[in-house]
Protein backbone atom coordinates (compact mmCIF):
# COMPACT_ATOMS: atom_id res chain seq x y z
CA UNK A 1 0.00 0.00 0.00
CA UNK A 2 1.36 3.37 -1.00
CA UNK A 3 1.24 6.01 1.72
CA UNK A 4 2.46 9.57 1.90
CA UNK A 5 4.17 9.12 5.26
CA UNK A 6 5.29 6.24 7.47
CA UNK A 7 6.47 8.30 10.41
CA UNK A 8 6.36 11.80 11.83
CA UNK A 9 9.63 12.81 10.15
CA UNK A 10 8.25 12.00 6.69
CA UNK A 11 4.99 13.74 7.56
CA UNK A 12 6.72 16.97 8.62
CA UNK A 13 9.19 16.89 5.71
CA UNK A 14 6.39 16.47 3.19
CA UNK A 15 4.39 19.29 4.76
CA UNK A 16 7.43 21.57 4.64
CA UNK A 17 8.45 20.64 1.11
CA UNK A 18 4.95 21.09 -0.28
CA UNK A 19 4.20 24.10 1.93
CA UNK A 20 1.07 22.40 3.23
CA UNK A 21 -0.54 21.89 6.60
CA UNK A 22 -0.22 18.48 8.26
CA UNK A 23 -4.01 18.21 8.13
CA UNK A 24 -3.84 18.65 4.35
CA UNK A 25 -1.30 15.81 3.98
CA UNK A 26 -3.64 13.58 6.01
CA UNK A 27 -6.61 14.48 3.80
CA UNK A 28 -4.57 13.81 0.64
CA UNK A 29 -3.46 10.45 1.99
CA UNK A 30 -7.05 9.51 2.80
CA UNK A 31 -8.06 10.34 -0.77
CA UNK A 32 -5.13 8.29 -2.09
CA UNK A 33 -5.83 5.24 0.07
CA UNK A 34 -9.60 5.07 -0.09
CA UNK A 35 -10.23 6.57 -3.51
CA UNK A 36 -13.05 8.59 -1.98
CA UNK A 37 -13.58 12.24 -2.86
CA UNK A 38 -12.37 15.12 -0.71
CA UNK A 39 -15.97 16.22 -0.19
CA UNK A 40 -16.99 12.80 1.13
CA UNK A 41 -14.00 12.63 3.47
CA UNK A 42 -14.56 16.14 4.81
CA UNK A 43 -18.26 15.37 5.30
CA UNK A 44 -17.50 12.23 7.31
CA UNK A 45 -15.13 14.12 9.58
CA UNK A 46 -17.74 16.85 9.93
CA UNK A 47 -20.20 14.22 11.20
CA UNK A 48 -17.61 12.92 13.68
CA UNK A 49 -17.11 16.50 14.89
CA UNK A 50 -20.85 16.79 15.46
CA UNK A 51 -20.86 13.58 17.52
CA UNK A 52 -18.07 15.07 19.64
CA UNK A 53 -19.99 18.32 20.14
CA UNK A 54 -23.09 16.46 21.21
CA UNK A 55 -21.17 14.27 23.64
CA UNK A 56 -19.57 17.32 25.29
CA UNK A 57 -22.93 19.02 25.56
CA UNK A 58 -24.54 15.94 27.07
CA UNK A 59 -21.72 15.56 29.60
CA UNK A 60 -21.88 19.24 30.61
CA UNK A 61 -25.56 18.75 31.39
CA UNK A 62 -24.61 15.96 33.76
CA UNK A 63 -24.57 12.18 33.28
CA UNK A 64 -23.92 9.24 35.60
CA UNK A 65 -22.64 5.76 34.75
CA UNK A 66 -24.55 2.60 35.65
CA UNK A 67 -21.93 1.66 38.26
CA UNK A 68 -22.19 5.12 39.82
CA UNK A 69 -18.40 5.47 39.79
CA UNK A 70 -18.31 8.44 37.44
CA UNK A 71 -20.43 11.36 36.30
CA UNK A 72 -21.12 14.90 37.35
CA UNK A 73 -17.53 16.15 37.52
CA UNK A 74 -17.80 18.15 34.29
CA UNK A 75 -20.74 19.98 35.86
CA UNK A 76 -18.71 20.70 39.02
CA UNK A 77 -15.81 22.06 36.99
CA UNK A 78 -17.99 24.37 34.88
CA UNK A 79 -19.71 25.73 37.99
CA UNK A 80 -16.31 26.33 39.61
CA UNK A 81 -15.05 28.15 36.52
CA UNK A 82 -18.03 30.47 36.55
CA UNK A 83 -16.95 31.78 39.95
CA UNK A 84 -13.92 33.20 38.16
CA UNK A 85 -11.21 32.26 40.65
CA UNK A 86 -9.58 29.37 38.82
CA UNK A 87 -5.89 28.85 39.49
CA UNK A 88 -4.91 27.12 36.26
CA UNK A 89 -6.93 29.44 34.04
CA UNK A 90 -10.25 29.36 32.29
CA UNK A 91 -9.14 27.85 28.96
CA UNK A 92 -7.29 25.08 30.78
CA UNK A 93 -10.23 24.14 32.97
CA UNK A 94 -12.64 24.47 30.07
CA UNK A 95 -10.59 21.88 28.16
CA UNK A 96 -10.39 19.67 31.25
CA UNK A 97 -14.14 19.87 31.91
CA UNK A 98 -15.00 19.08 28.28
CA UNK A 99 -12.60 16.14 28.20
CA UNK A 100 -14.21 14.88 31.42
CA UNK A 101 -17.68 15.48 29.95
CA UNK A 102 -16.90 13.29 26.94
CA UNK A 103 -15.51 10.44 29.03
CA UNK A 104 -18.40 10.61 31.48
CA UNK A 105 -20.75 10.14 28.53
CA UNK A 106 -18.58 7.26 27.32
CA UNK A 107 -18.65 5.60 30.73
CA UNK A 108 -22.44 5.92 30.74
CA UNK A 109 -22.55 3.97 27.45
CA UNK A 110 -23.45 7.11 25.52
CA UNK A 111 -22.46 7.85 21.92
CA UNK A 112 -18.93 9.15 21.38
CA UNK A 113 -16.31 9.25 18.65
CA UNK A 114 -13.18 7.24 19.51
CA UNK A 115 -10.07 9.48 19.31
CA UNK A 116 -8.06 7.28 19.01
CA UNK A 117 -9.93 5.03 21.45
CA UNK A 118 -13.08 5.35 23.53
CA UNK A 119 -11.21 5.38 26.84
CA UNK A 120 -9.16 8.32 25.56
CA UNK A 121 -11.97 9.98 23.62
CA UNK A 122 -12.10 13.12 25.78
CA UNK A 123 -8.72 14.70 25.13
CA UNK A 124 -8.99 15.72 21.47
CA UNK A 125 -12.54 17.15 21.60
CA UNK A 126 -12.01 18.60 25.10
CA UNK A 127 -9.06 20.68 23.96
CA UNK A 128 -10.69 21.52 20.62
CA UNK A 129 -13.85 23.00 22.09
CA UNK A 130 -11.85 24.97 24.66
CA UNK A 131 -9.23 26.33 22.24
CA UNK A 132 -12.08 27.19 19.88
CA UNK A 133 -13.25 29.97 22.19
CA UNK A 134 -9.80 31.56 22.10
CA UNK A 135 -8.86 31.11 18.42
CA UNK A 136 -12.33 31.41 16.82
CA UNK A 137 -11.67 28.86 14.07
CA UNK A 138 -13.94 28.25 11.09
CA UNK A 139 -15.82 24.95 10.89
CA UNK A 140 -13.24 23.79 8.33
CA UNK A 141 -10.38 24.62 10.69
CA UNK A 142 -12.09 22.55 13.39
CA UNK A 143 -12.38 19.64 10.97
CA UNK A 144 -8.71 20.12 10.08
CA UNK A 145 -7.87 19.91 13.79
CA UNK A 146 -9.16 16.33 13.68
CA UNK A 147 -7.18 15.49 10.52
CA UNK A 148 -3.99 16.82 12.07
CA UNK A 149 -4.63 14.77 15.22
CA UNK A 150 -5.49 11.81 13.00
CA UNK A 151 -2.17 12.06 11.13
CA UNK A 152 -0.18 11.67 14.35
CA UNK A 153 -2.50 8.94 15.61
CA UNK A 154 -2.06 7.12 12.31
CA UNK A 155 1.71 6.99 12.83
CA UNK A 156 1.40 5.83 16.43
CA UNK A 157 -1.20 3.16 15.61
CA UNK A 158 0.93 1.71 12.83
CA UNK A 159 4.40 2.09 14.35
CA UNK A 160 3.53 1.46 18.00
CA UNK A 161 0.08 0.92 19.49
CA UNK A 162 -3.06 2.74 20.56
CA UNK A 163 -4.36 -0.20 22.59
CA UNK A 164 -4.34 -0.15 26.39
CA UNK A 165 -4.33 -3.94 26.42
CA UNK A 166 -1.20 -3.93 24.26
CA UNK A 167 0.62 -0.81 25.48
CA UNK A 168 -0.97 0.58 28.63
CA UNK A 169 -2.60 3.99 29.11
CA UNK A 170 0.42 5.72 27.57
CA UNK A 171 -0.75 4.20 24.26
CA UNK A 172 -4.27 5.53 24.72
CA UNK A 173 -4.40 8.79 26.68
CA UNK A 174 -0.70 9.36 25.93
CA UNK A 175 -1.35 9.13 22.20
CA UNK A 176 -4.55 11.16 22.44
CA UNK A 177 -2.80 13.94 24.35
CA UNK A 178 0.05 14.05 21.84
CA UNK A 179 -2.45 14.17 18.98
CA UNK A 180 -4.31 17.04 20.65
CA UNK A 181 -1.09 18.98 21.27
CA UNK A 182 -0.06 18.67 17.62
CA UNK A 183 -3.51 19.79 16.46
CA UNK A 184 -3.61 22.78 18.83
CA UNK A 185 -0.30 23.95 17.38
CA UNK A 186 -1.61 23.82 13.82
CA UNK A 187 -4.79 25.67 14.74
CA UNK A 188 -2.75 28.32 16.56
CA UNK A 189 -0.67 28.90 13.45
CA UNK A 190 2.44 26.95 14.47
CA UNK A 191 4.65 25.06 12.03
CA UNK A 192 4.51 21.33 11.22
CA UNK A 193 7.79 20.97 13.12
CA UNK A 194 6.21 22.60 16.17
CA UNK A 195 3.28 20.17 15.95
CA UNK A 196 5.77 17.33 16.01
CA UNK A 197 7.57 18.89 18.98
CA UNK A 198 4.32 19.36 20.89
CA UNK A 199 3.45 15.70 20.30
CA UNK A 200 6.90 14.59 21.48
CA UNK A 201 6.85 16.73 24.63
CA UNK A 202 3.37 15.46 25.54
CA UNK A 203 4.06 11.78 25.02
CA UNK A 204 7.42 12.01 26.82
CA UNK A 205 5.50 13.08 29.88
CA UNK A 206 3.02 10.24 29.66
CA UNK A 207 5.51 7.43 29.07
CA UNK A 208 5.05 4.50 31.38
CA UNK A 209 1.46 5.30 32.23
CA UNK A 210 -0.26 2.01 33.00
CA UNK A 211 -3.80 0.87 32.22
CA UNK A 212 -5.33 -0.19 35.54
CA UNK A 213 -9.09 0.34 35.38
CA UNK A 214 -10.93 -0.35 38.62
CA UNK A 215 -13.30 -3.31 38.14
CA UNK A 216 -12.28 -3.29 34.47
CA UNK A 217 -14.57 -0.34 33.89
CA UNK A 218 -13.50 2.58 31.66
CA UNK A 219 -14.16 4.98 34.53
CA UNK A 220 -11.61 5.08 37.34
CA UNK A 221 -9.03 6.42 36.63
CA UNK A 222 -9.78 6.85 32.90
CA UNK A 223 -11.99 9.93 33.18
CA UNK A 224 -9.42 11.88 35.19
CA UNK A 225 -6.55 10.68 33.02
CA UNK A 226 -8.34 12.34 30.11
CA UNK A 227 -8.49 15.53 32.17
CA UNK A 228 -4.75 15.41 32.76
CA UNK A 229 -4.09 14.41 29.16
CA UNK A 230 -5.90 17.55 28.02
CA UNK A 231 -3.92 19.80 30.37
CA UNK A 232 -0.67 18.13 29.34
CA UNK A 233 -1.37 18.79 25.67
CA UNK A 234 -2.16 22.47 26.22
CA UNK A 235 1.07 23.05 28.13
CA UNK A 236 3.10 21.14 25.54
CA UNK A 237 1.49 23.10 22.69
CA UNK A 238 2.39 26.37 24.41
CA UNK A 239 5.95 25.15 24.97
CA UNK A 240 6.34 24.19 21.30
CA UNK A 241 4.84 27.50 20.14
CA UNK A 242 7.28 29.31 22.43
CA UNK A 243 10.14 27.68 20.54
CA UNK A 244 11.06 24.98 23.03
CA UNK A 245 12.30 21.87 21.20
CA UNK A 246 12.46 18.19 22.10
CA UNK A 247 15.91 16.65 22.41
CA UNK A 248 14.46 13.25 21.54
CA UNK A 249 12.84 13.25 18.08
CA UNK A 250 9.12 12.52 17.94
CA UNK A 251 9.46 9.15 16.18
CA UNK A 252 11.96 7.95 18.78
CA UNK A 253 9.58 8.94 21.58
CA UNK A 254 6.86 6.89 19.86
CA UNK A 255 9.26 3.97 19.55
CA UNK A 256 10.18 4.29 23.24
CA UNK A 257 6.48 4.22 24.13
CA UNK A 258 6.05 1.04 22.11
CA UNK A 259 8.98 -0.70 23.78
CA UNK A 260 7.85 0.36 27.24
CA UNK A 261 4.42 -1.07 26.41
CA UNK A 262 5.93 -4.37 25.36
CA UNK A 263 7.86 -4.75 28.60
CA UNK A 264 4.97 -3.57 30.80
CA UNK A 265 3.57 -6.40 32.95
CA UNK A 266 0.22 -7.85 31.81
CA UNK A 267 -1.27 -6.94 35.19
CA UNK A 268 -0.93 -3.28 34.15
CA UNK A 269 -2.37 -3.61 30.66
CA UNK A 270 -6.15 -3.43 30.92
CA UNK A 271 -6.58 -6.65 32.89
CA UNK A 272 -7.78 -4.92 36.07
CA UNK A 273 -5.26 -6.98 38.06
CA UNK A 274 -2.71 -4.35 39.07
CA UNK A 275 -2.25 -0.69 39.91
CA UNK A 276 -5.31 1.19 41.12
CA UNK A 277 -7.53 -1.78 40.29
CA UNK A 278 -5.62 -3.87 42.83
CA UNK A 279 -5.80 -1.34 45.69
CA UNK A 280 -8.02 -2.25 48.67
CA UNK A 281 -10.56 0.37 47.61
CA UNK A 282 -10.34 -0.71 43.98
CA UNK A 283 -11.07 -4.29 44.98
CA UNK A 284 -13.84 -3.20 47.31
CA UNK A 285 -15.50 -1.20 44.54
CA UNK A 286 -15.22 -4.15 42.19
CA UNK A 287 -16.94 -6.43 44.70
CA UNK A 288 -19.65 -3.83 45.30
CA UNK A 289 -20.36 -3.31 41.62
CA UNK A 290 -20.42 -6.91 40.53
CA UNK A 291 -22.12 -7.95 43.73
CA UNK A 292 -25.04 -5.91 42.44
CA UNK A 293 -24.95 -3.12 45.02
CA UNK A 294 -25.01 0.51 43.99
CA UNK A 295 -21.89 2.52 44.68
CA UNK A 296 -22.57 6.05 45.75
CA UNK A 297 -19.06 7.45 46.24
CA UNK A 298 -17.24 9.53 43.63
CA UNK A 299 -14.04 8.37 41.91
CA UNK B 1 -0.05 -1.17 7.80
CA UNK B 2 -2.85 -2.27 10.07
CA UNK B 3 -4.50 1.13 10.32
CA UNK B 4 -5.19 2.45 6.85
CA UNK B 5 -7.73 5.21 7.25
CA UNK B 6 -7.78 8.37 9.34
CA UNK B 7 -11.23 7.20 10.42
CA UNK B 8 -9.61 4.22 12.14
CA UNK B 9 -8.03 6.87 14.38
CA UNK B 10 -10.73 9.57 14.55
CA UNK B 11 -13.56 7.07 14.84
CA UNK B 12 -15.54 4.94 14.98
CA UNK B 13 -18.63 6.68 16.27
CA UNK B 14 -19.70 4.23 18.92
CA UNK B 15 -21.52 3.44 22.12
CA UNK B 16 -19.07 3.52 25.05
CA UNK B 17 -17.20 2.59 27.03
CA UNK B 18 -14.30 0.92 25.17
CA UNK B 19 -13.26 1.00 21.51
CA UNK B 20 -11.43 -2.31 21.73
CA UNK B 21 -13.70 -4.07 24.22
CA UNK B 22 -17.06 -2.64 23.12
CA UNK B 23 -16.88 -1.35 19.51
CA UNK B 24 -14.30 -3.94 18.44
CA UNK B 25 -16.30 -6.67 20.15
CA UNK B 26 -19.49 -5.58 18.38
CA UNK B 27 -17.65 -5.69 15.06
CA UNK B 28 -16.32 -9.19 15.73
CA UNK B 29 -19.85 -10.34 16.57
CA UNK B 30 -21.25 -8.72 13.45
CA UNK B 31 -18.64 -10.30 11.15
CA UNK B 32 -19.51 -13.68 12.69
CA UNK B 33 -23.16 -13.12 11.89
CA UNK B 34 -22.28 -11.98 8.36
CA UNK B 35 -20.19 -15.08 7.80
CA UNK B 36 -22.93 -17.31 9.17
CA UNK B 37 -25.31 -15.53 6.83
CA UNK B 38 -28.30 -15.47 9.14
CA UNK B 39 -29.41 -15.06 12.70
CA UNK B 40 -27.94 -17.92 14.79
CA UNK B 41 -30.11 -19.51 17.48
CA UNK B 42 -27.26 -20.27 19.85
CA UNK B 43 -23.81 -18.86 20.58
CA UNK B 44 -20.87 -19.96 22.71
CA UNK B 45 -18.33 -17.20 23.16
CA UNK B 46 -14.90 -17.97 24.50
CA UNK B 47 -12.95 -14.95 25.76
CA UNK B 48 -9.19 -14.74 26.21
CA UNK B 49 -6.70 -12.35 27.80
CA UNK B 50 -7.96 -8.88 28.66
CA UNK B 51 -11.34 -9.79 27.13
CA UNK B 52 -11.66 -12.60 29.69
CA UNK B 53 -10.59 -10.42 32.62
CA UNK B 54 -12.65 -7.31 31.96
CA UNK B 55 -15.51 -8.20 29.64
CA UNK B 56 -18.26 -7.43 32.14
CA UNK B 57 -16.98 -3.95 32.93
CA UNK B 58 -16.50 -3.04 29.30
CA UNK B 59 -19.79 -4.34 28.02
CA UNK B 60 -17.86 -6.74 25.76
CA UNK B 61 -20.58 -9.35 26.28
CA UNK B 62 -23.53 -7.14 25.30
CA UNK B 63 -21.49 -5.77 22.39
CA UNK B 64 -20.71 -9.21 20.94
CA UNK B 65 -24.35 -10.25 21.28
CA UNK B 66 -25.33 -6.91 19.72
CA UNK B 67 -23.03 -7.70 16.81
CA UNK B 68 -24.60 -11.14 16.44
CA UNK B 69 -27.94 -9.32 16.22
CA UNK B 70 -26.44 -7.21 13.39
CA UNK B 71 -26.09 -4.00 15.42
CA UNK B 72 -23.39 -1.54 14.36
CA UNK B 73 -20.92 0.05 16.83
CA UNK B 74 -23.10 3.16 17.23
CA UNK B 75 -26.41 1.34 17.63
CA UNK B 76 -28.00 2.34 20.94
CA UNK B 77 -29.70 -1.06 21.07
CA UNK B 78 -26.31 -2.58 22.10
CA UNK B 79 -27.28 -1.66 25.66
CA UNK B 80 -30.31 -3.94 25.56
CA UNK B 81 -28.73 -6.69 23.43
CA UNK B 82 -29.24 -9.40 26.08
CA UNK B 83 -32.98 -8.83 26.27
CA UNK B 84 -33.17 -8.39 22.48
CA UNK B 85 -31.38 -11.74 22.01
CA UNK B 86 -33.95 -13.45 24.19
CA UNK B 87 -36.74 -11.99 22.07
CA UNK B 88 -34.93 -12.96 18.86
CA UNK B 89 -34.54 -16.56 20.05
CA UNK B 90 -30.76 -16.44 20.46
CA UNK B 91 -29.41 -18.26 23.50
CA UNK B 92 -25.82 -17.58 24.48
CA UNK B 93 -23.07 -18.44 26.90
CA UNK B 94 -19.80 -16.64 27.75
CA UNK B 95 -16.79 -18.71 28.70
CA UNK B 96 -13.76 -16.82 30.06
CA UNK B 97 -10.61 -18.82 29.23
CA UNK B 98 -7.22 -18.75 30.91
CA UNK B 99 -5.13 -19.93 27.94
CA UNK B 100 -2.64 -17.43 26.53
CA UNK B 101 -3.31 -16.17 23.04
CA UNK B 102 -1.08 -14.19 20.71
CA UNK B 103 -3.23 -11.09 21.09
CA UNK B 104 -4.64 -9.98 24.47
CA UNK B 105 -8.13 -9.25 23.12
CA UNK B 106 -9.22 -12.48 21.52
CA UNK B 107 -12.67 -14.02 21.17
CA UNK B 108 -13.65 -17.38 19.70
CA UNK B 109 -17.26 -17.29 18.62
CA UNK B 110 -19.05 -20.56 17.98
CA UNK B 111 -22.54 -20.04 16.60
CA UNK B 112 -25.18 -22.13 14.94
CA UNK B 113 -28.78 -23.14 14.49
CA UNK B 114 -30.42 -26.55 14.14
CA UNK B 115 -28.76 -27.06 10.74
CA UNK B 116 -25.32 -25.47 10.75
CA UNK B 117 -22.47 -24.54 13.03
CA UNK B 118 -19.61 -22.08 12.57
CA UNK B 119 -16.51 -21.17 14.54
CA UNK B 120 -14.55 -17.96 14.16
CA UNK B 121 -11.70 -16.26 16.00
CA UNK B 122 -11.52 -12.47 16.08
CA UNK B 123 -9.06 -10.11 17.70
CA UNK B 124 -9.55 -6.48 18.64
CA UNK B 125 -6.32 -4.63 17.99
CA UNK B 126 -7.18 -1.15 19.31
CA UNK B 127 -9.34 1.82 18.45
CA UNK B 128 -12.22 -0.41 17.40
CA UNK B 129 -10.18 -2.08 14.67
CA UNK B 130 -10.51 -5.84 14.41
CA UNK B 131 -9.06 -8.79 12.53
CA UNK B 132 -10.44 -12.22 11.87
CA UNK B 133 -7.70 -14.79 12.35
CA UNK B 134 -9.52 -18.09 11.98
CA UNK B 135 -12.68 -19.43 10.39
CA UNK B 136 -13.95 -22.98 10.96
CA UNK B 137 -10.43 -24.07 11.81
CA UNK B 138 -8.95 -22.40 8.73
CA UNK B 139 -6.30 -19.88 9.70
CA UNK B 140 -6.87 -16.65 7.81
CA UNK B 141 -3.69 -14.99 6.71
CA UNK B 142 -4.88 -11.62 5.57
CA UNK B 143 -2.21 -9.05 4.85
CA UNK B 144 -4.62 -6.35 5.96
CA UNK B 145 -3.32 -4.10 3.19
CA UNK B 146 -6.13 -4.85 0.80
CA UNK B 147 -9.87 -5.29 1.03
CA UNK B 148 -10.78 -8.95 1.15
CA UNK B 149 -13.74 -11.15 0.47
CA UNK B 150 -14.30 -14.51 2.10
CA UNK B 151 -16.17 -17.16 0.19
CA UNK B 152 -17.35 -20.27 2.01
CA UNK B 153 -18.22 -22.96 -0.51
CA UNK B 154 -18.66 -26.64 -1.16
CA UNK B 155 -15.46 -28.30 -2.33
CA UNK B 156 -16.53 -28.87 -5.94
CA UNK B 157 -14.78 -28.33 -9.26
CA UNK B 158 -15.39 -25.02 -10.96
CA UNK B 159 -16.18 -23.03 -7.82
CA UNK B 160 -12.92 -21.12 -7.78
CA UNK B 161 -13.01 -20.44 -11.52
CA UNK B 162 -16.59 -19.16 -11.29
CA UNK B 163 -15.73 -16.69 -8.55
CA UNK B 164 -12.58 -15.50 -10.35
CA UNK B 165 -14.55 -15.05 -13.58
CA UNK B 166 -17.20 -13.03 -11.83
CA UNK B 167 -14.57 -10.68 -10.37
CA UNK B 168 -12.86 -10.41 -13.76
CA UNK B 169 -16.14 -9.40 -15.36
CA UNK B 170 -16.22 -6.30 -13.13
CA UNK B 171 -12.51 -5.51 -13.64
CA UNK B 172 -11.66 -6.42 -10.07
CA UNK B 173 -8.05 -7.49 -9.77
CA UNK B 174 -7.06 -10.23 -7.31
CA UNK B 175 -3.92 -9.26 -5.37
CA UNK B 176 -3.64 -12.41 -3.29
CA UNK B 177 -5.76 -15.52 -2.99
CA UNK B 178 -5.78 -18.57 -0.78
CA UNK B 179 -7.94 -21.63 -1.00
CA UNK B 180 -8.23 -24.22 1.71
CA UNK B 181 -10.47 -27.08 2.72
CA UNK B 182 -10.94 -29.30 5.73
CA UNK B 183 -11.58 -32.56 3.90
CA UNK B 184 -11.95 -33.49 0.26
CA UNK B 185 -15.48 -32.77 -0.97
CA UNK B 186 -16.44 -30.98 2.22
CA UNK B 187 -16.53 -27.31 3.16
CA UNK B 188 -13.88 -25.07 1.66
CA UNK B 189 -12.86 -21.45 1.94
CA UNK B 190 -11.51 -18.88 -0.49
CA UNK B 191 -9.81 -15.78 0.85
CA UNK B 192 -9.45 -13.24 -1.92
CA UNK B 193 -7.66 -9.94 -1.48
CA UNK B 194 -8.63 -7.44 -4.15
CA UNK B 195 -7.37 -4.07 -5.37
CA UNK B 196 -10.78 -2.54 -6.00
CA UNK B 197 -13.87 -2.16 -3.88
CA UNK B 198 -16.28 -5.05 -4.33
CA UNK B 199 -19.76 -3.56 -4.32
CA UNK B 200 -22.71 -5.22 -2.63
CA UNK B 201 -24.36 -6.31 -5.90
CA UNK B 202 -21.20 -8.15 -6.98
CA UNK B 203 -21.13 -9.98 -3.64
CA UNK B 204 -24.73 -10.97 -4.22
CA UNK B 205 -23.90 -12.24 -7.68
CA UNK B 206 -21.06 -14.37 -6.32
CA UNK B 207 -23.41 -15.67 -3.62
CA UNK B 208 -25.77 -16.96 -6.27
CA UNK B 209 -23.09 -19.02 -8.06
CA UNK B 210 -23.40 -22.81 -7.69
CA UNK B 211 -22.10 -24.42 -4.48
CA UNK B 212 -21.36 -21.08 -2.80
CA UNK B 213 -22.52 -21.05 0.82
CA UNK B 214 -21.62 -17.58 1.98
CA UNK B 215 -19.81 -14.46 0.80
CA UNK B 216 -18.54 -11.72 3.09
CA UNK B 217 -16.40 -8.65 2.63
CA UNK B 218 -13.95 -7.77 5.38
CA UNK B 219 -11.15 -5.27 6.08
CA UNK B 220 -12.84 -2.35 4.33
Amino acid sequence: MEVLFHNVRELVDRANKEQKLISEIMIEQEILITGRSRAEIMAQMDRNLTVMEEAVEKGLNGVRSTSGLTGGDAVLLQAYMKKGNTLSGELMLDAVSKAVATNEVNAAMGTICATPTAGSAGVVPGTLFAVKNKLNPTREQMIRYLFNAGAFGFVVANNASISGAAGGCQAEVGSAAGMAAAAIVEMAGGSPEQSSTAFAITLKNMLGLVCDPVAGLVEVPCVKRNAMGASNSLVAADMALAGVTSRIPCDEVIDAMYKIGQTMPTALKETAQGGLAATPTGKWLEAKIFGGAVVSSGN
Amino acid sequence: MKFKSVFDIIGPVMIGPSSSHTAGAARIGRVARDLFGKQPTWAKIHLYGSFAETYKGHGTDVAIIGGLLDYDTFDERIKTAFEDAKKAGLSFEFIPETANTEHPNTARIVIGDDKQEMSMVGISIGGGKTEITELNGFPLRLSGNLAAILVVHEDRSGCIANVANCLAKYDINIGHMEVSRKEKGNMALMVIEVDQTVEEDILEEIGKLPNITQVTRIAD
